[in-house]
Formats: C-alpha cells, structure tokens, sequence
C-alpha cells in the first residue's frame, strides 16, 4: 500500500515545475539560512503569502525546500563563520569552525552536508512507513485526545526545553492568551478588543513569527558589533571525493545520530538537544575524545546528522495529527489552512496526492538540496560578506513586505516591530519564544478540543483521564510538566554542561 | 537582568489581571451549553498570573549584576531601531496622512542607512536604492501579484 502511495506522490513531486520549484525552493532556503535575522521559521513565513495563488502541492514543495535550504545554510554560518543560525547548529561550531581556522573548511562542509543528507533521508524513510500508520490511529481520535496531544506537545517544552521551565511556561500562556484575541468564532463575542476594531482581526501568527525571530533576531545580532569573520572555502570536487572516502568510517555515528534525531525530533523543541546529545554520545564513543572540539571531523558528523533528521521529524506529527514539531513547521501548517486544505489525518484520505507528493518530494528536496550547497558553497559564503549597513535594511524591508502581505494591513508591519522588540527582549531573558509561536498557531484548535471535550464531559476535566488513549497522553503529559519540579539537580547535571560549552564557544 | 526579569514578570502579571478582567465580564463559567467565551482566557490568565509572580520572586532573589544591555550596546540597537520605525511611519503613518509607499520608504530608509551607518559612497547609494525597490517591485507587484502600500510615486507612474 504504501509503496503504491509513495509511487503516486513521486508522479507529482518529479514534474518538471515542481522539481524546478525544489531548486527555487533549495536556493531561496540557503541564502535565507546564511543570512542572520533570517532563518527557517521567518524565511518561510515572508514567503508564505507569494504561494497563496500557487498550487497546494507545488506550494508546500516550495516551502519544505525552504526549509531543508535553511537547515542547510544554518550549517555553512556555522562551519565558516562560527555563528550558529539556529539554536541546533551550535554544536555544529564546536568542530566545524577549528576545522576550517586549520583550512580544511571543504572537509567539514563537505561532511556537514552529507550528514544533513543522511540523517533527513533516514528520518524520510521512517515518515513514509510510520505516517499512514499514525494517521490511521489518529483518525479514530475525538476531542479529548486532540487536546490530550496539544498537552504533550507543550509539556515537552517545560519539561524538555532546557532553561527556566517556568519562562517556557509563561510564553506558551501567553502566546494562547494572544490568540484568543479577537472573534470568538464559536459565541461570536469579541475578546480582548476593548473597543478597537483593529484588534478584531486578532493577531496573525506569521506577523509573530517574522518579528519575535526575524526583527528581534536582528536586534540581538547588532548588540555584538557589525562584523562577521570568516573563514574561506576550497570547496572542490576533490576534497569532496576524498571527504566521501572517509565518512564510512563513522557508520555509527551516522546510526546512531538518526536514531537519536528522529526519536527527539517529532516531539517539539527536540532538534536542539538532538544535536547536543549526538555530540555528547560521539564524544563518549570515540577512541580519540580529547580532539573533539579541536577539529574533530567526527564532531561535525553527529551534531549535524541529529539536527537533520529531527528537523524532519519535526514534519511527522504536523501531516499526520495536524501539530506541528517546531515553529517551520507551524508556519506550513498556516500555510495549509490558507491553503485550504484541513491539516490532521484526514489528509490521507481526503488527499492523498497532497501528502504523498509532499513525501515524496522530501527525497527529492534533499537530494537536490544536497547538490546544489555543495556545488555553490562559495556563492552562499559571499553572501554573509555583504556588508552589515545593506544586508540590514534590506532584510527589514523583506520583513516589512511578508508582514503586510498576510491581510494588506498597515497594522501588521507595526505588530512586527512590536513583536521584534518584545522577541530581542525575551531572548536577553531566555524567554524561549518557539512555544510562543506553536501557542499561537494553535491556540483555536486547542480551545476547540477542550471546549468540545467539555461539552461531552459536562464540564468535568475527568474526561481527559479517563479515555484511555487520552489518558495516557495527558499522564505523560503531566510528568513532563511536573518533570522540572521533581528533578531539578537531574536537570542541572544533564542540561547545563552543554549550554555552558556552548557560551564558552561563541 | 534584574530589573529586566522584575519588570517583565511585572508586565506579565498586568497582562494577566487585564485579560482575567475582560474574561469575566464576558463570563468564564458554564453557560447551557458549554463554556462561556471568557473561560479559556481566563484560566490561562490565571495561570499566567501565578507563573508571572513566582518569575517576580525568582528574579527578586537572584543576585545577577550583570546589565540588561550595556551603553554601547544599547546605542547599536537604536541605531538600528529608530531607522526602522522611520521606515514604517514613511510607508504609510497611522492617522489621516498618506505616506510615500512601501517601495519609495524602502529606498529611502535603505539609502540613508547605507550612508549614515555604512559610510558607503553616493553612487552606491543611489545605485542600491534605486535597483533594489524596483526588484521588489517587479517580484512582489508584477511577478506574484501581492499588492504593498502604494504612495503618489508609483501612481504617478500608473500603478
């Protein structure tokens, strides 16, 4: 069955405009990876409103190959430049960057990308198999084990997240208090308008997403001076083949970092400490540990296998239950509704050439994706030395253009800027914003479920324990969110030895 | 960091106590039917409330002396910062007023940063300036048909 689906969903993704959309898609997501105060989330989200006229299946391949682009262009900023684009490449630097200081740049690139391209192409197989599966289940779901998952998927950031549980806490409350803002659609009352017909419409999760990751970003970013120092490439077919003759070598790291990506990656906020962890493992592994850190090939390979494939993960829940695994993925889930097309298990059924083109263009993607940055890595190296006074206020105006684009409203470029100063703000305070963002998304899906749960129950929460599905989520649930109080030296000795490395590095 | 994590979770607790306000003149109960409008925000608020206030005494017992930002760096961030609000009143200022368009502000909010910041010579200003917006222009108006704030210059040339 799923052979026969996969065949179909490649009769759609290997069209000639589709696979030129991946290339679009591919070259788009790098340059926005590469560049700072861009990243996959926001990159996705100014894009968004150019696919509203395209169609849904050439619109999502447009914004995974986004996606898969930036992961890629997280990994060059990482190894050149030591800036780590996203939070899952930081352990990526601790190798990458001595490696290419000691001119051997092509190397880790080259090993960078080939184990992005692994590790995405093993969490691809898993979702092939397991998504019809899981979507099968899913579909004999009711409101309670909706609901029941929407919990999980905000304790895990509590519970799993790293930092102050409470400050994780505090953004995911108030990125659900953001979207009750506005037409309650069910009584039909405004909510938190206090009179002004702007506030009406509510606040649009991109607008969030563009300013809190993109403005702030930028804030943030100016705060430790205007330059950027890199290394230089010499990327050539040559060291490319010669890098390929080695990497067999770390089999198990590949293996092993998979595993440890895809398990962590399709719980939200998990591709982080996927990468770190791989790290660590690889470390403990290896028979020379003392030259990670150093310019360790090895040291490049796992961080960057786990973050892939968790990044990928991170799409499994989002096709499949209609939740999505990071805050990218929330953006292409907007982008489904806008779409119109109904995110959850009824895809599979309702349209099945979406899901499958959507799947298959996944390997298309990444092979094409894995191409194209080894072959242009010196273009994309250019980029980040455009100078700081025009790389600013353009991305400010592109910012400016994918805020407005959403409603043609005025009042969204000034809740971007809003949203940047509140975003440079709580990133100074480890106020971590990824669950502000998933909030927000799903703020009306989840108040639906616990509404229409409570209808059913009469008012009692008992319902969300007592079905069983729905009772082991939310028991799992609630360990995660009590997890911070139980253990809190636990946590200490897990948690912060990596973040502390992390700090030294940068 | 101190005064900033006591003002944030300050804030936060304003912000709970507003939307608990609102919640419970729409009514946070149970109504025939089900639960009434104001019930979600008002135990989320609620809940927000209590973090917000165990955030306060968090910060109030920490011992941080490290600054929020320093000088200089909080003069990087403005220098950033007030170009870009500039910008944005330019495109088009709340209130009766029409402004000169996304694309027109664009060049000028670009050329006076490349300049100003950048010390870029004129002729690359200008040069920039111009190509830039009438990239955009073309992708975004003509290419992808996604309309931007207009002012009286691209009127003048038709659009």
């Amino acid at each position: 069955m799923g052979l026969e689906n996969l065949f179909l969903g490649f009769q759609v993704a290997v069209t000639p405009f589709n696979l030129l959309i991946a290339v679009v898609g591919i070259l788009l997501g790098t340059v926005i990876g590469v560049l700072p105060g861009l990243g996959g989330a926001n990159g996705v989200a100014i894009l968004l409103p150019l696919t509203f006229t395209m169609p849904p299946t050439s619109a999502i391949i447009l914004l995974t190959c986004i996606y898969w682009g930036a992961l890629f262009g997280g990994a060059i900023t990482s190894v050149l430049f030591n800036i780590p684009g996203e939070p899952w490449s930081v352990a990526t630097t601790f190798d990458g960057y001595p490696l290419a200081k000691d001119g051997q740049s092509g190397q880790a690139l080259t090993a960078a990308f080939t184990s992005s391209f692994v590790g995405a192409f093993f969490s691809i197989v898993l979702i092939t198999l397991f998504a019809p599966l899981l979507a099968e289940v899913a579909l004999k779901f009711g409101p309670p084990e909706f609901f029941a998952i929407q919990l999980l998927t905000f304790s895990s950031f509590v519970g799993l997240g790293g930092g102050n549980p409470l400050k994780s806490l505090a953004t995911i409350l108030i990125g659900f208090i953001l979207s009750t803002v506005g037409l309650d659609i069910v009584t039909g009352q405004l909510r938190l308008t206090f009179g002004f017909t702007d506030l009406m419409k509510g606040f649009d999760f991109i607008v969030a997403v563009i300013g809190l990751f993109g403005i702030g970003e930028i804030l943030l970013s100016v705060e430790e001076g205007l330059r950027f120092q890199g290394a230089k490439t010499d990327m050539n077919m040559r060291v490319v083949l010669d890098t390929w003759k080695v990497l067999p070598r770390y089999y198990r790291t590949f293996v092993r970092s998979s595993i440890i990506g895809f398990w962590m990656g399709f719980k939200p906020g998990g591709a982080t400490p996927a990468s770190f962890m791989s790290y660590a493992f690889a470390k403990r592994f290896s028979k020379n540990p003392e030259r990670f850190g150093k310019g360790e090939l090895e040291g490049v390979v796992a961080p960057e296998t786990a973050a892939h494939a968790a990044g990928v993960a991170a799409m499994l829940p989002m096709i499949t239950l209609g939740i999505p695994g990071s805050p990218t993925a929330a953006v292409m889930l907007g982008g489904l509704i806008i779409w119109g097309l109904q995110p959850g298990p009824m895809l599979f059924v309702d349209n099945p050439d979406f899901v499958w083109g959507l799947i298959a263009s996944m390997y298309t993607g990444n092979v094409i994706g894995v191409l194209i940055v080894l072959a242009f890595v010196p273009f994309f190296a250019a980029i980040l030395r455009i100078p700081f006074a025009i790389l600013t206020p353009l991305i400010v105006v592109i910012c400016a253009i994918g805020s407005y684009a959403v409603h043609n409203s005025m009042i969204d470029i000034w809740y971007m800027v809003i949203f940047g100063v509140v975003g440079y703000v709580f990133k100074k305070l480890d106020y971590p914003l990824a669950p502000l963002v998933l909030a927000l998304v799903l703020g009306d899906m989840a108040e639906n479920a616990l509404r229409q749960s409570l209808i059913m129950s009469q008012g009692s929460l008992a319902i969300f324990l007592t079905r069983p599905i729905s009772g082991v989520i939310t028991a799992v649930a609630i360990f995660f969110f009590v997890m911070p109080l139980l253990t809190p030296c636990w946590r200490k000795l897990r948690g912060q030895p990596q973040g502390k490395a992390a700090s030294v590095e940068s | 960091m101190r005064v900033a994590d006591l003002l944030t979770a300050s804030l936060l607790m304003l912000l709970s106590a507003i939307v608990m306000y609102d919640a419970l003149l729409l009514g946070a109960g149970w109504s025939g039917d089900g639960p009434e409008s104001g019930f979600f925000p008002f135990w989320l608020a609620a809940l927000l409330a209590v973090v917000s206030f165990v955030l306060f005494v968090q910060a109030w017992r920490s011992w941080s002396k490290q600054p929020f930002v320093s000088r200089e760096q909080s003069v990087l961030v403005l220098k950033v910062l007030w170009p870009l609000v500039g910008f944005v009143l330019l495109t088009d200022p709340p209130g009766p007023w029409s402004g000169l368009g996304l694309y027109v502000a664009g060049a000028v909010y670009l050329g006076f940063y490349m300049r100003w910041v950048g010390r870029h010579d004129w002729r690359t200003v200008v040069a920039l300036a111009t190509v830039v917006p009438v990239i955009t222009f073309l992708i975004f108006e003509t290419w992808f048909l996604v309309p931007m704030p207009k002012g009286p210059i691209e009127a003048w040339f038709g659009y």
